[in-house]
């Protein structure tokens, strides 16, 4: 093969096959170019970078739409005009269902986003451009790595997501906490990144290559031949580094700890970022890596029989770091006082629940393909109705903030005399988060659970299955306590002196938070569309 | 009207029922009543409370409405009647499936009246009176949707729609102790709705609907979906189809293991720990205590009326049918929980200085007739598979599950009606209330022997059939249950001569001693009505209980004689028969 010859197949592949199906990746890009000349060229000042940024966004969310669209096996009628799977740019991302759906998801997120931040007034016009470069460029790191395929790709991802996010953190400048937090994500952030590169680069040590699918044929000779104690050591630790990395991420026990200061630090709106759109990435890109090192498909899997192996192994790390994230969680939530730093709790023990789908989903790859399916697709599920009750609940935390100048719970005290309608809606998004029906948060739950009882009854990883079911009961009645407090504190405890003033009404914040808790309800009683839609992201696992 | 309609025609009445409630309480949060009218509010709430309470009439009752039609309810009738079903979440097979049978329809009815009966007792509610009554209406809605749906899914939805109406009715509008009852009520129900919800897992996956044949399909309202993949199991939470495969020889939940025991005894056990949370059992029984006494009096009259039911209903509606191996193992725990609770409570109730406190414990002791009354499987009890002794039992067990609907709710309300005037409950500091109130007095003492079980009036039925029946299972627990009458008779009786006899009243804010005003005689003159009408006549209600119960326990008599008695026992080693011995002694033929 000539150079020509090579420059040619890779500028087919390029253009015909991989720019068609990284549009969303564009738009976004093209956004921030937007944005940033917005600010620079005077002709173009006068130009709301918010608004520019909300139809960027509309754009990629098109495209996103589009590429779901074009997926065989979707719930809407009409044939599917693109392939269920292909690999981008020689190898270093892939195109399939999980990928158009978080970017979906995430698209779609960016959208309820934008308006938040414009009806809840931070960033101010002034930093607008910069909030806005910010969170974009932040999210388009998050659409790679649900894309990811390719380890090198992976940590660029990652990094290209988290950097922004540390510049976010420190948004409000004036405030100590807020630089702290910035300051001690960062911290937290750069070790993360060390180790996981440190991981990466084990991995490809041993198999030779960092591109997924052909690091799990390796993974599968090499274990199933039966290697020597070191290199499956070094294979193991690599795992475990490079899974310390994605647990950074997903704010999962024991790399919790900037969770709670950076949310507690920084401004409601990027904690609400942080905790939605973060974790779906980071969630997708979990399952992508256990998927990709543990299955190589029906034909190629029978050959492979270390990867048995690897599921193990996978299973074992996610469903141990699920059960203890969600545990601490939970446990650690209930002293809190600070509304924003209970949510981060929350979104911790969130988490736990997440990986619990993840775990079941693992242990049922390559061995019940149906069983695997349905939990991706509960996980896929799950992000979609955690979108709206955490950016609900974050909304509600910013509205009144903006009223109460305060975040502390015990100042919600009486609410309900003067906001009876921002208590219900509390009351709705916080009862989703313990999960109970008739709301979003509680099918979410039923549908992990499900998975996991699914792996019991079929004797998978029968005795991890097990105590996460139990774990995950428990959870749920624990989480009771402090979710309940908050209503408590709000309906049960009189208000605070001088307090009743505040009565004014809040009609556009009113109306959006209306917005994000009428899909929470709406989607407990009728979710066989959201569930439909979420299957087809299951469909990648086959 | 659509052509569903027509082959369903159940479909709006029994919707209706349900949803009304809570579609009023949608309407009442809206912004449309101005402040200042609570009256409004108090009289919508009570217009749909009735409304609903006339609806469940209608199908209960149709010879009352002129000539029945095909959505009403055929009173002699065994199967499932009124039945609904639409398509929800085909995706996992649930659907909205709703009807009605002898268990359900007589509950529905009890808690359409004691829910109308509630809502007249809230008049003198002032605080937030239109959150009020909008969580009054949603936990109405729970209440009847539990009895009503065949879907375990759907079941589960409703029981858990229940809990945060409850938790707030009591949190805000409760006693000085309200928020740690609010929150251990919320807690207790809470841990067994989990618990619930792991069993109904483990029972969705390990069912398959094509071990049934279409007749036991048909029979139980569902249908293999026509795009189910071939050889791939198809589950249900069809309650009418998991009977059914409970119930095969090759029961799919007998066969599977976990940890050495079959699912069946999982599910079992986690939902019975479920239902007797709500029953309540001891040892669950510390919230019921906390909560009833805590609440205001309407809430207690629907806690004590409908509420505890519901855990009684679960069990007959869902463990024994579904579960019937472990059912028949275990039938020791079930009916020695009933005798603990029956003893138990009579005894904490003897001890009681709060007078509203002591009507809990009756509560706690009543409800355990109720479980000795499920539990009794003499069937097995080498009485050649006769059914009749079980039969009664159960019937007792559901006679003692209305009767005390109507005589704890008249309990409650006698309770409130005298706290809303001298403020505290003190038994020590009463006396002398038959001078001052003389018609309360009057009502009041026979709603009290009413829960106490004098013949005549409604409690002696449940409490003699359960008695009777349990004689065959075990003599040493027929005997702990007729003594516990003898409790009873103290504390009622002690607390009757406390409160309503002696020369005058001492107590505190005795000028407040007023009559009942026509709102209160309004109410607690149908409970005493009806607490005489079915001591006399039990029969109007077992008219409608008898042939669902009889056909049950007959089937599940027959699953004992053919499978049951067969295959090893789902508990290992001899607990079955060896337990047995141990609790009844020897054994006689019919």
């Amino acid at each position: 093969m000539d150079l020509g010859e090579i420059l040619t197949t890779s500028l087919t592949d390029t253009l015909g096959v991989s720019l068609p199906h990284f549009r969303v990746e564009l738009a976004l890009a093209t956004t921030i170019v937007l944005v940033l000349l917005c600010r620079m060229l005077p002709v173009v000042r006068w130009l709301d970078s918010g608004l520019v940024a909300l139809g960027g966004i509309a754009f990629a969310l098109w495209y996103a739409w589009l590429d779901l669209r074009s997926l065989p096996g979707g719930p809407w009628p009409g044939a599917a005009t693109g392939p269920a799977a292909v690999e981008l740019f020689g190898g270093l991302l892939v195109f399939d269902s999980l990928t158009a759906f978080i970017r979906f998801l995430l698209c779609g997120f960016l959208v309820l986003y934008v308006v938040f931040t414009k009806v809840s007034g931070i960033p101010d016009r002034e930093d607008g451009a910069d909030f806005y470069t910010l969170v974009l460029g932040s999210s388009l790191g998050m659409c790679l790595m649900a894309s990811a395929n390719h380890l090198l790709m992976l940590f660029m991802a990652v990094e290209m997501a988290s950097v922004p996010s540390y510049a976010l953190a420190g948004l409000l400048k004036g405030r100590k906490a807020s630089s702290e937090a910035a300051l001690k994500y960062a911290v937290y952030g750069a070790g993360a990144a060390g180790i996981m590169l440190y991981g990466i680069s084990l991995l490809a040590g041993v198999l030779g290559t960092c591109h997924l699918p052909s690091m799990a044929a390796e993974l599968g000779r090499i274990v199933g031949e039966g290697a020597d104690t070191g290199s499956i050591a070094v294979l193991a630790l690599g795992g475990l580094m490079l899974a310390a990395g994605l647990a950074f991420k997903l704010s999962a026990v024991p790399f919790h700890f900037w969770c709670p200061d950076v949310f507690e630090g920084a401004a409601a709106e990027v904690g609400a970022f942080l905790s939605v759109a973060s974790k779906a990435a980071a969630v997708a890109l979990a399952v992508r890596v256990a998927f990709a090192l543990g299955w190589l498909g029906d034909a190629a899997g029978a050959t492979a029989t270390g990867l048995a192996d690897v599921r193990h192994f996978s299973a074992a790390v996610i469903g141990l770091m699920a059960a203890v994230t969600c545990t601490l969680g939970n446990l650690a939530a209930y002293g809190q006082t600070n509304m924003k730093r209970l949510l981060a709790y929350s979104t911790i023990a969130h988490a736990g629940y997440l990986l619990m789908g993840v775990a079941a989903a693992v242990a049922m790859l390559g061995v019940d393909p149906e069983g695997c399916r349905k939990a991706v697709t509960a996980v896929a599920f799950y992000l979609a109705t955690y979108v709206f009750m955490n950016l609900a609940a974050f909304a509600i935390v910013a509205v009144l903030r903006n009223r109460l100048r305060s975040e502390e719970i015990a100042s919600y005290a009486g609410l309900v005399q003067t906001n009876p309608g921002l208590v219900v809606a509390t009351a709705a998004v916080l009862v989703s988060l313990i999960g109970l029906p008739p709301l979003a948060g509680f099918v979410s739950k039923f549908l992990v659970f499900s998975s996991l009882v699914d792996a019991i009854t079929k004797g998978l990883e029968r005795p991890l299955m097990l105590a996460l079911l139990i774990v995950g009961g428990l959870n749920t009645v624990v989480s009771l306590f402090y979710y309940l407090r908050v209503l408590k504190v709000m309906t049960f405890d009189p208000p605070a002196d001088g307090r009743v003033a505040a009565a004014a009404p809040v009609w556009l914040p009113g109306a959006y938070v209306t917005a994000l808790v009428l899909p929470v309800v709406v989607l407990g009683v009728f979710w066989a569309g959201l569930y439909a839609v979420a299957q087809l992201a299951g469909t990648f696992a086959s | 009207m659509t052509p569903e309609t027509l082959t369903q025609p159940a479909l709006w009445p029994l919707s209706l029922i349900v949803f009304l409630p809570a579609l009023v309480a949608a309407a009442l949060s809206l912004p449309l009543i101005p402040r200042g009218r609570e009256e409004l509010i108090r009289w919508i709430t009570l217009a749909t409370t009735v409304v609903v309470f006339v609806l469940s009439l209608w199908m209960a009752w149709p010879s009352l409405f002129g000539a029945a039609g095909p959505a009403q309810f055929t009173v002699g009738e065994a199967g499932m009647q009124a039945v609904v079903k639409k398509p929800w979440i085909p995706a996992f097979g649930i659907d909205y499936l709703l009807g009605v049978d002898g268990f359900s329809m007589p509950l529905v009815v009890l808690t359409t009246f004691l829910s109308v009966l509630a809502c007249a007792a809230s008049w003198p509610i002032t605080k937030h009176v239109k959150a009020y009554h909008v969580l009054f209406l949603l936990l109405e809605t729970g209440m009847l949707g539990v009895f009503v749906s065949l879907d375990f899914f759907l079941f589960y939805v409703f029981w858990e729609v229940m809990l945060l109406p409850m938790y707030f009715l009591i949190g805000i509008w409760g006693g000085p102790r309200r928020e740690y009852a609010a929150i251990k009520f919320f807690l207790y129900t809470l841990l067994g709705s989990v618990l619930m919800l792991i069993a109904v897992l483990m029972l969705y996956f390990t069912s398959d609907l094509r071990m049934l044949s279409p007749e036991q399909l048909t029979r139980a309202h569902a249908a293999i979906p026509a795009a189910a993949a071939a050889g791939q199991p198809v589950h249900t939470f069809n309650l009418l189809a998991l009977a059914e495969l409970g119930q095969l020889p090759n029961s799919p939940f007998a066969a599977a293991r976990v940890w050495g025991l079959s699912v069946e005894t999982w599910a079992f056990l986690l939902l019975l720990i479920g239902f007797v949370i709500k029953v309540p059992v001891v040892p669950v029984h510390t919230w019921l205590p906390d909560a009833h006494v805590e609440a205001p009096t309407p809430i207690s009259m629907i806690l004590a009326g409908v509420l505890l039911k519901l855990g009684g209903y679960g069990i007959l509606r869902i463990c024994y049918p579904i579960c019937p191996g472990a059912g028949l193992a275990l039938a020791w725990l079930v009916c020695g929980l009933g005798v603990v609770s029956m003893v138990y409570g009579a005894f904490a109730a003897l001890a009681q200085k709060d007078f509203k406190r002591m009507v809990a414990y009756s509560s706690v002791s009543h409800m355990g007739y109720v479980m000795l009354g499920l539990g009794v499987w003499s069937a097995v009890a080498g009485s050649g598979f006769n059914p009749d002794y079980w039969a009664q039992g159960v019937n007792g067990a559901m006679f003692q599950m209305l009767a005390h609907g109507i005589s704890s709710a008249g309990m409650f309300f006698m309770v409130g009606v005298l706290y809303d005037r001298v403020h505290h409950r003190n038994l020590e500091e009463f006396g002398g209330i038959f001078n001052r109130m003389p018609v309360y007095a009057g009502l009041a003492v026979a709603i009290f022997f009413a829960g106490l079980g004098l013949p005549g009036l409604c409690g002696f039925i449940g409490e003699v059939l359960v008695t009777l029946s349990s004689w065959n299972y075990s003599r040493v627990l027929a005997a702990v249950s007729a003594f516990t009458v003898i409790l009873t008779a103290a504390y009622i009786l002690w607390a009757i001569q406390r409160v309503y006899l002696g020369p005058e009243y001492k107590g505190p804010h005795g000028d407040h001693l007023t009559p009942m005003t026509g709102r209160e005689l309004a109410i607690a003159a149908p409970l005493v009505f009806l607490a005489i009408l079915f001591g006399v006549a039990p029969q109007l209600i077992f008219n409608y209980v008898t042939p669902t119960v009889n056909r049950q326990v007959q089937t599940l008599a027959d699953w004992t004689r053919d499978v049951g008695t067969k295959s090893t026992p789902p508990v290992a080693g001899a607990a079955a028969s060896g337990d047995l011995t141990f609790l009844g002694g020897e054994t006689s033929a019919p």
